[in-house]
């Protein structure tokens, strides 16, 4: 049905493996901050709130090139990972995942979040009462009531990044096999002539897969409905 | 032994009460808003008081001269709410054995097995608490504080969210709790009737104060 070529399966793979690193290591970030913004008070959080969403708001282009100059290889952050740690993000698919990682963070934080504030204090109380330590109210109490709008988040989260665009190419460049994604791939293939068919091929794939997410995220949020009330 | 000697500020509400008790059942008793809630909240350690101590057993849990609070989690209580409180995302069994796992205690299941047939609840181990009635809830909110092995139980108003049957069907549990569990209880409420039933003292609150304690004889 579809015939995909070679090079398209390489964009499509490295996409898949991008949005799936950049979600995985996202997703405790995104945890340990929606309970933050969830649970707690403290000065200077409607800025880390701010700062969280910025990248929704933000041209994407701006994101990238705030990237490249805190991560690229003379970058502050960049240097200090090349020298100590061998970490490369500049032009590297790690870098993809990066971007990825950072354009889609407020759609990974925000169901996260909404499912913390839900949950009843109460019952974390009934927990401490019981004898459970704050950090094991948390992790037996608070995130598998949670679990399903954490799922969400990530499913969000995912759906985001392998679509994303801007702040990638301008991070990473458009390199195929190594930072070429579905998008930027599409990008390259409606610039040459003759390019339209496996654009349209590409342009499939990419709807299938942000179709999909988005469907098991909703099917997540409404067990997380279902599982606070206990049935 | 419960010793408890404490003040708080509550927006306008002053609650500062004082008083001990060697009781099996300690009943607070007093009208809603007489601050039975809040003393309660303090003797679990959910609420810190602005001054005084409280006493569990020997144990200083609350001095606030000496800069002691224990966290509600140390200070090894159990403690029923009006609103039982279940997780929703566990079972019955696993609602039971929630105490005990957080305090790393060995099973022991003789205990488990007596806790569950003095509350009648072996046949609803493996429910989820949405498909439980409010009485059978109530009995498994028991049954979770006794099994992690408290040296003192906290009972706000079980009753209070149950109407009038249900109240009488959970009495005799909270009757054979007091003779059967060994476990010394508070028991907070408005209802005189349900006092003279259980408890064996009574500290009767007024406005956020003590107004007089003694035996069941207070209630009149």
């Amino acid at each position: 049905m579809l015939d995909i070529t070679p090079a398209e399966w390489t964009a499509i793979l490295l996409s898949l493996r991008v949005a799936v690193i950049a979600t995985l290591v996202a997703t405790p970030f995104g945890i340990a901050l929606a309970w933050l913004l969830a649970r707690k008070d403290f000065w200077g959080k409607s800025v880390l709130d701010a700062l969280v969403h910025l990248p929704l708001v933000l041209p994407p282009v701006v994101t990238g090139y705030l990237l490249l100059l805190t991560f690229g290889r003379r970058g502050l952050v960049g240097a200090f990972l090349a020298d100590y740690l061998g970490v490369v993000f500049a032009f590297r698919w790690t870098g993809a995942a990066l971007a990825c990682g950072v354009m889609s963070f407020p759609l990974l934080v925000r169901p996260m979040r909404l499912s913390i504030e839900a949950i009843d204090r109460r019952l974390e109380q009934a927990a401490e009462t019981l004898g459970a330590a704050p950090w094991k109210v948390f992790f037996t109490v608070t995130l598998p009531l949670a679990l399903p709008g954490v799922l969400a988040g990530m499913m969000l989260g995912f759906a985001k990044a392998i679509g994303e665009f801007g702040a990638t190419i301008t991070f990473v460049s458009n390199i195929p096999g190594e930072t070429q994604t579905i998008s930027s791939a599409i990008y390259s293939l409606i610039q040459t002539p003759d390019g339209d068919a496996a654009a349209g091929r590409l342009v499939i794939v990419s709807l299938v897969l942000a179709l999909g997410a988005l469907i098991v995220a909703e099917w997540f949020a409404r067990r997380a409905t279902a599982r606070l009330h206990g049935n | 032994m419960l010793r408890v000697d404490v003040e708080k500020q509550l927006g306008e509400f002053t609650l500062a009460a004082s008083f001990s008790s060697e009781g099996r059942v300690t009943g607070l008793f007093g009208a809603s808003g007489a601050g039975k809630s809040s003393l309660v909240n303090m003797i679990a350690g959910l609420l810190r008081p602005d001054r005084g101590t409280i006493v569990i057993d020997g144990e200083t849990v609350d001095d606030t001269a000496a800069g002691i609070h224990v966290p509600t989690w140390r200070r090894r209580i159990g403690y029923v709410f009006q609103d039982a409180r279940l997780f929703p995302h566990l079972n019955v069994a696993q609602n039971l054995d929630y105490g005990r796992r957080m305090n790393n205690l060995a099973p022991d299941p003789a205990q488990h097995r007596r806790v569950i047939d003095l509350l009648d609840i072996g046949a609803l181990l493996d429910r989820r608490p949405g498909k439980l009635s409010g009485g059978e809830r109530q009995r498994v909110a028991l049954g979770r504080a006794l099994l992690s092995r408290p040296r003192l139980l906290l009972l706000d108003e079980p009753l209070g969210a149950l109407d009038e049957g249900r109240k009488l069907e959970i009495l005799p549990y909270l009757v054979r709790l007091r003779d059967e569990a060994n476990v010394p209880m508070v028991y907070v409420s408005h209802d005189a009737a349900e006092l003279r039933q259980l408890a064996t003292q009574i500290v009767m609150l007024k406005q956020g104060r003590v107004t007089s304690f003694g035996g069941v004889k207070v209630l009149t």
